[in-house]
């Protein structure tokens, strides 16, 4: 059963059925195949930036959609209800593109945004390093300044989409202190990415870390001021967050749709399982986890919408998004039984997918530590 | 070259479909509504055809207040206008009724060079209207077109049939029904959407069409639908134990029913 929406405008309505057809032409079909063989599904990002899916958080004026959080994450979490590889590529592209929205100049937003939202472009985003993952400021990755370039040198860890992006939104060391941001073209000479990571779920999605030696970047391709990149980063944290909370309902709905539609017709003693009790509860539970999460991460979509703080709100929307996410797929197998247990179904999938969305865009003990911070005040 | 494409709202054949007790018209809350499939492939060769040969193109569509969001489906397709024919007194109409209604909303678009149709709707399964509003116009008739090429003011098809492929060739105006194979459907895009409410619909009533209300609906309508019952579930097979022999009853079996 798909989710039951209130969204603001009837463009947004026939947005969201525009989702849904593409979801279930192209994305569900294969999903569970190009899982198994670990597969990135780059022409699916191609379907989705046709059809101008890949901006539409972004000003009409570059080629966005110009569409309120609410939309676009509701977006989100329908493609990652049929596959979340590709749901978590599309925050990822649409964070990447962020700094530059945000920060660029007007000339540097007119020379690279248009192409970067089109639609035919695959961005990537570069944060964490071996050593620097929820303290960011620990970074070592090095620019030095020669002439009217950067020379970079290091290497950046679980990036998305490592490899195959066409754009790198970097943070880099550019002083003792000061970290500073770059886009940095996929093709340039002295970025490679090392063999993909072998995660547990996400098989499709290529993570890897990133070589930087001797990358050299004109000093015109870096995005605000020299110093200002974790400020930068920070600033797209909580935005982030919340496309990670997103996928994480979509997932957890999927995982839902697929326990109920099992419950339905799996029968013991006579009679569909979903009759008994014990799955009764088990079922309600895992609706009322899904249906709060949704409600939690659209309230705070409509408090960035009107301009006002969510940084605290974007957190507990990844927190109870997130955990939501991994209960609900973990009973999800438990409703199927023997069956969810193997790979003839997709549960142990979302499962193994669920765990990845309490540790990445800042861990579950990192939102507690915001979300404490605040309350202290 | 200015096309106009009929198109119809239908219920999702992924729905449960069913007809309403009282009249076997379609029970329309029973299941979710969207633009026919086939309708959209005719909707895709028009924009094709207008890609090369220009003009504009608009969509007909006769259908309850509902059917707007088929129209707009089309219209963030990329098709440029819309005339919607909604009317209380077209409830139950038949193919003939409705063919009247579509020829006469055809005739409100100005300077129409082809008028495009799928073959056969997938709820109804009639397939003759496009030849009845053809037939209504006073233009050729084109089917079951797997191909469609303007030169000029002749158009050449591919009609195809279980039969063979047929090679026709008509002066414009026509008609042409598509099926399946013509072409793939795109999505629409985003812009699409958005371009698609500031489109012009054209919403018009029987009356301005100048049809009589006795000529349609359930009272106007040469045929009727009576009686309706859904097809009965395939009944069980019939069970062959294998003790050795399996195959050769099988076999047995086949032969039985003359299908070897």
């Amino acid at each position: 059963m798909p989710a039951e929406r209130m969204l603001p405008t009837t463009e947004a309505e026939d947005l969201l059925s525009l989702v849904r057809e593409i979801c279930q032409q192209e994305l569900a079909p294969h999903a569970s195949n190009w899982e198994a063989e670990s597969r990135f599904p780059r022409e699916a990002f191609r379907v989705l930036g046709k059809s101008g899916l890949l901006g539409l958080p972004y000003p009409e004026r570059w080629g966005g959609g110009e569409q309120p959080y609410e939309v676009y994450l509701q977006v989100l979490e329908e493609i990652a209800a049929s596959w979340l590889t590709v749901a978590e590529g599309m925050s990822v592209h649409v964070m990447s593109c962020y700094a530059l929205a945000t920060f660029g100049t007007e000339q540097q937003r007119e020379s690279w945004l248009p192409d970067m939202i089109g639609g035919e472009l695959l961005g990537a985003y570069a944060l964490s390093e071996p050593q620097a993952g929820s303290d960011p400021a620990g970074m070592t990755t090095r620019a030095v300044r020669e002439g009217e370039d950067y020379v970079v040198n290091g290497t950046k860890a679980w990036i998305t989409h490592a490899g195959v992006a066409d754009f790198y939104t970097m943070m880099t060391k550019t002083g003792e202190d000061e970290v500073s941001c770059l886009l940095v073209p996929g093709n340039s000479e002295g970025l490679s990415a090392a063999p993909r990571e072998r995660t547990m779920g996400l098989t499709s999605s290529p993570v890897a870390q990133l070589r930087l030696e001797g990358l050299r970047v004109p000093v015109g391709r870096r995005i605000g001021e020299e110093g200002s990149g974790l400020r930068i980063a920070l600033s797209a944290l909580d935005s982030g967050r919340l496309g990670i909370a997103a996928c994480a309902v979509g997932l957890a709905q999927a995982a839902l749709d697929e326990a109920v539609r099992y419950a339905k017709e799996r029968k013991q003693f006579g009679k569909p399982i979903i009759q008994f009790q014990g799955m009764e509860f088990l079922l309600a539970d895992m609706a009322a986890a899904v249906e709060s999460a949704r409600a939690t991460y659209l309230e705070a979509a409509r408090r960035r919408d009107r301009g006002l703080p969510f940084s605290r709100q974007a957190s507990i929307a990844k927190l109870v998004a997130t955990d939501a996410a991994m209960k609900v797929t973990t009973d999800a197998v438990q409703v199927l039984g023997g069956a969810g247990y193997t790979r003839d179904f997709p549960v142990e999938r979302y499962m193994r997918e669920a765990k990845v969305l309490q540790i990445f865009e800042g861990t579950n003990q990192i939102q507690r530590m915001v979300i404490a911070r605040q309350l202290a005040r | 070259m200015n096309i106009v494409v009929l198109v119809k709202q239908v219920p999702d054949t992924y729905s449960e479909r069913k007809l309403a007790d009282a009249d076997h018209t379609l029970d329309r809350d029973s299941a979710d509504a969207v633009l026919d499939e086939i309708n959209e492939r005719a909707v895709e060769e028009a924009l094709q055809l207008q890609a090369t040969h220009g003009g504009e193109v608009t969509v007909v569509c006769v259908g309850p207040d509902r059917a707007t969001d088929a129209i707009r489906k089309a219209l963030s397709m990329g098709a440029d206008k819309a005339v919607h024919v909604s009317d209380a007194a077209l409830h139950g109409s038949d193919a003939i009724a409705t063919a009247k209604v579509l020829a006469k909303a055809v005739g409100t678009v100005e300077g129409v060079d082809l008028v495009l149709a799928g073959n056969e709707a997938t709820d109804g399964r009639v397939g003759a209207l496009p030849a009845m509003v053809a037939e209504l116009l006073g233009l050729p008739a084109l089917t079951h077109a797997r191909k469609v090429e303007v030169d000029g003011s002749t158009v050449k098809v591919e009609r195809e049939t279980d039969e063979g492929v047929f090679f026709l060739e008509a002066s414009l105006p026509a008609v042409i029904s598509v099926n399946e194979k013509i072409n793939e459907p795109r999505y629409p895009s985003f812009k699409g959407i958005m371009a698609a409410k500031k489109k012009p619909v054209s919403t018009l009533a029987i009356g301005d069409l100048g049809v009589d209300a006795g000529e349609v609906g359930l009272g106007g309508s040469w045929t009727q639908v009576t009686e309706a019952a859904p097809k009965p579930p395939r009944a069980a097979g019939q069970r062959v134990e294998d003790e050795g022999d399996g195959g050769v009853k099988v076999a047995e079996y086949l032969v039985g029913q003359k299908l070897i």
